[in-house]
């Protein structure tokens, strides 16, 4: 027996195991993650499930799982009940049905049930009746309304897409003209001055402001009427249990009947659905609709921390490692550089919102922004405040992988140098610095990833469930970091735990979190790729 | 049975180290301090005077009292045991020492009559001067190119085509050119052992030294390359003053023309190689040339 232990075998096998372990637990967990998040997409097929009392449900089977029996005795069978998605939250108020398996007489997919995506009230499964324009019917029955409807909602998506696009540019950029045209007539007034001169400037800037007034109530005329163009046709929707509904077509996002689609359709329409939530905005509260302004937020915000993070971080550890003196004082920094690495982030986020937003921020509007107060523009939460807390949050990890690097180059190499007649900071510029690169980037890739997952500081940094505009755009000075920001960590919890519709936005949350991955792997992966190209460059000495 | 052989062999082992310890005892005492000579041999034309030399590590000395003249475009060798303080002693020739703390230097060395502990003089000014080649190659981990223009570049040379001109002389000079001018952007690693260290050599030529400092050039290389170290460095004595330190008293013989003996920090013997290695005058010397210790 103890010969078997000192073998070693065991241990190989203890070890092999926990890694095994750790593998599969890491597997599961990202195997968990693609199947809810990746079939959230997929169009399935729309059940039609009749009661044994004869009720009628339609809707997409979402689930299944077992009915505890506490009181029952050993041996009975197990029941199951399914969890049917049946929409229609204007009509139903919820979207989704549990039914038990034993009450269920007959489950049927019928061809023609049709399912609409809407902007409004979520999915609504059921049966087209009729297709109206106005009050003339122009098309009756499910063949022909299809048709019909295949014809109408490109047109209504285009109009739909005119009125977003108006919304968002023209009346945005109206918007953005008359406040600031209103900032400086406040500017003129605080600055003062001749009286006379003041006034004309104000009357001039005055009238700019009536002329962009106006120009935004044409573009309103304009909206008006594609809104009233949007509700022109109408859709009656009759349910399965014979409720009948009457909706505008402009209302509908996109409308199919899955039951009736071949496979390749399916994938078509799944890919479609895909790129929507990469590349789309947010609706219903986040549940519905794309994340894409969540993760631009969180690009931008990672990209600023990483160009903030690096300099420092590798400056302070040059210092550390190759100018400072070295002793017990030196010891004490490095131990409390090491500690905080492990400081909590939320601490961070105080700090950052107690320093950054009302000191710095607040400094900052008071000397270039009077005339917008009290209204502050850097003194609260924006991307640049939430950027810079993350930067203070990772910069010992920046700090202590750079050291290990500096710490790496061997001392004959830095002695050569010198021989040479290079001074300190020649040497360290070019021999030093360039050979413990890769160990900086090295520590660039734990700062991203750490910065990346990380949701408590930001919070009260800067993030927001809803932004109105991305933090860059087409206004001047084009890039705004002082603006609020999505973020997807914070879109997890938000939409996860904070949303009125829990149950459907459940493997919204799912796919998110797998987004969120997937960018947290793109990010360090691009590091990892440079990290190596420079290693191939600055290979040590072989021996 | 193997258990027996080993508390056989033990005390031998232990006998021979206290044999050591006993010699080392012997030559603490006041001997050394008796033979601990000057040089007594006259230099021709010497480049390097050093004198009343004394070196502390925090405290302790590592050098004693050193006084010697290196002659120019000659080699002249360093020998002795391990400790014995050959490398800092030529390590003191390019203030390469000061980088260590807790170092303190007394006495003055001047190179080509000027005091290089002047605080007047620039230690990077000195360290073009005095290049240096080390007992591990330590090439920069850039191109070959790179590594060679590594010093006229801190020097200042910009300029394309000078530094080509340059690199292509420094490598000759190392006499490396012909197996690298078809790959000197490569990476000085993609390189052996022996043309590792002529790199390092390259390099520490490029900048026109007086002096080439060699710690241990060849003790990591095998003899073939070990015999191109020894044959360039008959080439380059003809333009540079070389000094070398080397545990390989044949080497030492073959290469130099002019060997100090050193030990525990003291400078014992300097005189002409051939008188040192055929005809010592001091006893220690002689036990070391002929290997009775070391």
């Amino acid at each position: 027996m103890k010969k078997f232990w000192k073998s070693g075998d065991p241990f190989v096998w203890i070890t092999g195991g926990a890694l095994a372990f750790s593998l599969l637990m890491i597997g599961g967990l990202l195997f968990l993650i693609m199947a809810k998040g990746l079939g959230f997409f997929w169009p399935s097929d729309i059940a039609e499930v009749t009661l044994k009392d004869g009720a009628k449900f339609l809707g997409q089977i979402r689930g299944r799982e077992e009915i505890p029996q506490p009181d029952a005795s050993v041996g009975t069978p197990k029941l199951y009940r399914i969890q049917l998605q049946i929409g229609n939250r204007d009509i139903y108020g919820l979207d989704f049905k549990w039914i038990n398996k034993n009450e269920i007489a007959k489950i049927d997919y019928p061809s023609e049930a049709v399912l609409f995506e809407r902007l409004e009230w979520g999915n609504m499964y059921g049966f087209i009746k009729e297709i109206r324009e106005g009050e003339v019917i122009i098309a009756r029955g499910n063949e022909q309304s299809w048709i019909a409807l295949k014809g109408i909602l490109p047109q209504t998506e285009e109009i739909y897409k005119t009125i977003k696009r108006i919304e968002k540019k023209d009346i945005g950029d109206f918007n953005y003209n008359i406040e600031k045209l209103r900032l400086d007539i406040k500017k003129l007034e605080l600055r003062g001055g001749d009286p006379s001169a003041l006034e004309a400037r104000i009357k001039s800037l005055e009238y700019q402001i009536e002329l962009q007034k106006k120009l935004y109530q044409n573009k309103e005329s304009e909206l008006a009427g594609l809104y009233e163009k949007l509700a022109e046709n109408k859709i009656v929707v009759s349910t399965v249990d014979g409720r009948e509904k009457e909706m505008p077509i402009g209302t509908i996002v996109r409308a199919y009947q899955p039951n009736d689609m071949s496979l390749l359709d399916k994938v078509l329409l799944y890919i479609s659905k895909v790129w929507e939530f990469v590349s789309g905005e947010p609706r219903e509260s986040n549940t519905e609709g794309g994340i894409f302004p969540a993760i631009f937020g969180t690009v931008m915000m990672v990209l600023i921390m990483s160009v903030v993070v690096l300099p420092f971080g590798v400056l302070a550890a040059l210092y550390l490692r190759e100018y400072a003196k070295q002793g017990v004082l030196l010891r004490i920094v490095r131990i409390c550089v090491n500690n905080l690495a492990g400081v909590p982030s939320i601490v961070f986020g105080v700090f950052g919102l107690g320093f950054f937003i009302y000191v710095i921020g607040g400094s900052i509007d008071n000397i270039f922004y009077t005339e917008a107060l009290p209204t502050p523009t850097y003194g609260t939460g924006g991307i640049i405040w939430a950027s810079l807390t993350l930067a203070l949050l990772t910069v010992p990890v920046v700090i202590v992988a750079t050291e290990e690097g500096l710490a790496a180059v061997p001392r004959q190499i830095k002695e050569g140098s010198f021989a040479l007649g290079a001074t300190k900071f020649e040497t360290i510029w070019r021999v030093v610095a360039p050979s413990a690169m890769p160990a900086i980037l090295t520590g660039l890739i734990l700062a991203i990833a750490r910065a990346t997952g990380e949701v408590a500081p930001l919070m009260i940094t800067g993030v927001v469930k809803l932004a109105p505009a991305l933090p860059i755009d087409g206004h001047f000075p084009f890039i705004h970091l002082e603006r609020k920001f999505m973020h997807l960590g914070f879109h997890i919890y938000d939409v996860g735990f904070q949303s009125p519709n829990v149950e459907a936005a459940k493997p919204m949350v799912y796919a998110t979190t797998l987004l969120l991955i997937l960018i947290v792997v793109f990010l360090n992966l691009a590091a990892i790729i440079i990290r190596n190209r420079l290693r191939k460059r600055y290979a040590t000495s072989a021996f | 049975m193997e258990k027996k052989e080993v508390t056989v062999e033990l005390p031998l082992e232990i006998n021979k180290i206290e044999e050591n310890q006993e010699y080392d005892n012997l030559v603490k005492a006041e001997e050394i301090k008796e033979k601990g000579v000057s040089q007594k041999v006259d230099i021709p034309n010497p480049i390097v005077e050093i004198k009343d030399l004394t070196l502390k590590y925090s405290g302790s000395p590592a050098l004693i009292d050193i006084n010697m003249e290196i002659p120019k475009n000659k080699a002249t060798a360093y020998i002795g045991p391990s400790g014995c303080g050959k490398s800092t002693l030529i390590r003191c020739l390019n203030r390469l020492n000061e980088l260590i703390d807790g170092v303190t230097i007394e006495g003055s060395i001047k190179i080509s009559g000027m005091d290089i502990f002047d605080p007047r003089h620039d230690v990077t000014e000195l360290r073009k001067r005095v290049g240096m080649v080390f007992q591990k190659s330590n090439p920069f981990p850039k191109s070959i190119y790179d590594n060679v223009a590594y010093g006229p570049r801190i020097a200042g040379i910009h300029k394309h085509s000078v530094l080509d001109g340059i690199v292509e002389k420094s490598l000759r000079g190392a006499a490396l050119w012909d197996e690298v001018k078809d790959r000197l952007n490569e990476s000085a690693f993609a390189l052996s052992g022996g043309q590792q260290q002529r790199l390092c050599i390259a390099r520490s030529i490029a900048v026109e030294p007086e002096v080439l400092l060699m710690d241990e050039p060849c003790s990591a290389l095998d003899p073939i390359a070990t015999v191109k170290i020894e044959d360039l460095i008959h080439e380059l004595k003809k333009d540079y003053t070389i000094v070398i330190v080397t545990h390989n008293m044949q080497q030492a013989s073959r290469v130099s023309d002019y060997t100090a003996f050193m030990y525990l920090g003291r400078l014992i013997e300097y005189d002409t190689t051939e008188k040192i290695f055929l005809t010592p005058s001091n006893k220690q010397t002689e036990d070391y040339v002929s290997g009775k210790f070391g």
